[in-house]
């Protein structure tokens, strides 16, 4: 074979086809030009072009949370890196594995205060599981091989590769090779468990009375949702799911509590407060589950599978630690339960789910709407649920909409909720639903958003036109930052500081129309559902659906800050 | 109570910036920090004082080694180790005190490095309290200018940090 000679910017695009990328999302620059002009010359890998480079990076992240593989965004140096950091911070929190390219000034520039010069490697740190600055084009398919390879792996995250323009240059041509393995001697992510830590916490569950499966978004990043619902039927126990594990289990099972959490459902929250056994998998303990840590959970015997060893015993301590994959870990256990002639006493489960089904009694997600009210917006969650038959993909933003599209749409399967629950991210919907689409085109892909995250990404309108993709955005209307006024409702005595918009709101529809898509205005309960039925007939057309909704509902429960899990608000009157 | 980790990580340009960055992002305190290649030149030799509960050092050991270049990562507190820190001191002295530094220096088994008219310059080598100790005993008056390595560590016997 002959030998190959390519430039670095040529090496790139090769790098990515050669990891089987099909799809970068990216935003040109002088910087980047050299990388560009490789782009124009080859058709493995297409380019989406964005309209900020915030976007690029959250198409790319929804790209990856839908599609499990990983996802690339591509910018130029200084403003084009830095729009890229809401971005990455994003992926890092959630654990999404990303690759973001970006230009640097020419090597020799560097350091000078050059035009558009940014430190990206050091501006980005904090919030990378790794990056590199490249120095020289033959280290280009290495780095990114080994990019990609650390993205993908492990406890997977965003990765950056910094490229000045000068080892990009289009004259210079090195040889192409490629490693036929990567190996790195200080990075050896976890593939199994310890097999003796399984075997003790299916010990400590044979002997627990009120046991539960609480499962985060590990469980989704590495594909364990199969094994986790089979085990888990098998075991005839509850399960109940974080904000980014939505799904993992399937959401209209009778074994499914809901959400736990802040505004978790109430018999989640209750049964994890009173269980004496807590399988924890792939979640991290976060304070939007917890409350206060202190108060959290008293009786239980807790077992905390997760992939990264930093996460166990971060916030709370595990009494079985199990650093582990979590398919592994629940493959194992599901081998020792299948093994065992043992099983979870039935009269203890039997009392169990009796204590459950009083707490469920309780309807916490009831709400009461007439025909001739204002809608309400969980009422407008739930025809959305009905009119996609619970089958399409929902992308949210972040505030009320967020927590309604978590509570009211349940989900049936892995990766069919995309949202930025870490680090909570306005401005995501729109960029990951257009990620979506990529990752599965020709799929229902609905972003429920709020009339303040949609205008935080609103130019990628534009792009959605650029390459015919059809999300329906369910637009929930309050005219307030809703979120934000709940708090000020609850907290500060109902003082609205700058969370209302003193009616400049633009008019959605038209503006939806003005960037060449379709808009329909809901205002009554009589339209909501004819317009979502419209709304998703039309599979070729983005609809921008706003839906004017009831400017004072609450989202409940609500946990009391400095309380257990158990203490919830349940309505603005009654408490748990 | 106080620590010390060792850390051996990757010999590349921005390994150091990593470990530090960490330390001030997740709010750990770094009170010493050293660090220099190692025999084998890929790999360098981070040794960091800090302070903190056994699950708070369990933490920062843990999000150490979450660092793609680091290697290793030990905390020689656990077991027997031994701990130098070098100091240079400039010192003031006149005819009067000249002798009783130099015989400070001596017991401290120092060295004087440099001599002015009105200078001495003390090279020390010891613990961080051994350090202090001679700082008290020479007095603040008397001190121009104190220059302090931070604390390097190793482990007694056979135990051996490498890859």
């Amino acid at each position: 074979m002959a030998i190959e000679e390519l430039s670095g910017g040529e090496m790139v695009l090769r790098s990515l086809k050669d990891e089987g990328v099909d799809y970068i999302f990216g935003y040109p620059g002088g910087a980047a030009l050299h990388i560009y002009d490789a782009i124009y010359q080859q058709d493995a890998v297409q380019h989406i072009l964005v309209r900020h480079e915030q976007a690029a990076v959250h198409a790319a992240d929804g790209y990856a949370r839908v599609s499990g593989r990983i996802g690339v965004a591509l910018a130029t140096s200084g403003p084009g890196a830095t729009n890229t950091i809401t971005g990455i911070a994003t992926a890092y929190m959630d654990s999404i594995p990303i690759l973001v390219i970006t230009g640097q000034v020419p090597l020799e520039l560097i350091g000078e205060d050059a035009f558009q010069e940014t430190d990206m490697v050091g501006v980005s740190r904090p919030i990378v599981k790794h990056s590199y600055l490249v120095r020289n084009a033959q280290d280009i398919p290495a780095i990114i091989q080994k990019a990609v390879y650390i993205a993908t792996t492990g406890r997977p995250g965003p990765v950056v590769v910094d490229i000045p323009k000068s080892v990009t240059d289009p004259n210079l041509k090195f040889v192409y090779e490629r490693m036929a393995k990567v190996a790195l001697r200080s990075y050896n992510p976890v593939l199994t468990g310890h097999t003796g830590q399984v075997k003790k916490a299916f010990n400590a569950l044979l002997m627990a009375k009120r046991p539960i499966i609480y499962a985060g978004g590990g469980v989704i990043q590495g594909n364990a949702s199969e094994v986790l619902t089979e085990l888990a039927i098998e075991l005839g126990v509850p399960v109940t799911n974080t904000l980014m594990g939505l799904g993992a289990f399937p959401g209209d099972h009778t074994q499914f509590l809901g959400m736990l959490g802040m505004h978790g459902t109430y018999e989640a929250n209750m049964a994890m407060h009173h269980a004496d056994y807590i399988f924890a998998i792939g979640a991290r303990f976060d304070d939007r589950v917890t409350n206060d840590v202190k108060r959290f959970c008293p009786d239980a015997v807790i077992v905390h599978v997760d992939i990264d060893p930093a996460s166990i015993a971060k916030i709370i301590d595990a009494h079985i630690p199990i650093v582990g994959q979590c398919r592994w870990v629940l493959e194992e256990m599901l081998r020792l339960y299948k093994a065992s002639d043992l099983t979870l006493k039935p009269e203890n489960l039997k009392r169990w789910w009796a204590q459950i089904n009083g707490w469920r009694e309780r309807d916490c997600l009831q709400f009461e709407q007439a025909e001739d009210q204002p809608i309400k917006p969980q009422c407008a969650v739930q025809t959305l649920y009905e009119v996609t038959k619970g089958e399409a993909i929902i992308t949210s933003d972040v505030g009320q909409h967020q927590m309604f599209a978590a509570l009211y749409y349940p989900y049936k399967y892995p990766r069919q909720w995309i949202n930025s629950g870490g680090l909570g991210t306005m401005g995501f919907g729109l960029p990951a639903a257009m990620g979506a689409l990529f990752a599965k085109p020709g799929t229902a892909v609905a972003c429920v958003t709020g009339e303040g995250s949609i205008q935080m990404n609103i130019q990628e309108l534009s792009t959605c036109l650029q390459y015919n993709l059809p999300v329906k955005i369910i637009n929930l209307n309050n005219e307030y930052l809703g979120m934000v006024k709940q708090w000020q409702d609850m907290n500060y005595s109902s003082r609205y500081s700058s969370s209302t918009y003193q009616n400049s709101l633009p008019d959605f529809v038209k503006l939806a129309q003005a960037y060449g898509h379709v808009g329909i205005r809901v205002t009554t309960m009589a339209e909501l559902r004819p317009a979502l039925e419209e709304c998703f007939a039309m599979k070729d057309r983005l609809v921008f659906v706003d839906i004017k909704v009831d400017k004072d509902e609450h989202v409940y429960p609500m946990q009391i800050k400095g309380g257990a899990m158990r203490d919830m608000w349940l309505t603005k009157t009654e408490r748990s | 109570m106080r620590r010390i980790l060792s850390v051996l990580m990757e010999n590349e340009a921005g390994a150091l910036s990593r470990v530090v960055g960490l330390f001030s992002q997740r709010g750990y305190n770094i009170d010493s920090l050293t660090v220099a290649p190692t025999e084998d030149q890929t790999l360098s030799r981070l040794t960091m004082t800090t302070f903190g509960d056994d699950r708070a050092l369990e933490q920062i050991k843990k999000q150490l080694h979450k660092l793609i270049e680091v290697v290793k990562v030990v905390d020689l507190s656990e077991g027997a180790h031994i701990e130098r820190e070098l100091m240079l001191v400039k010192i003031r002295t006149d005819g009067s005190t000249r002798e009783e530094v130099k015989r400070t220096t001596d017991i401290f088994r120092g060295q004087i490095v440099d001599v002015g008219a009105n200078l001495y310059t003390v090279q020390l080598a010891g613990t961080s309290d051994k350090l202090d100790a001679f700082l008290t005993a020479i007095g603040p008056a008397a001190i121009a200018e104190v220059v302090r390595t931070g604390m390097s560590g190793i482990a007694r016997g056979e135990r051996i940090l490498t890859i």
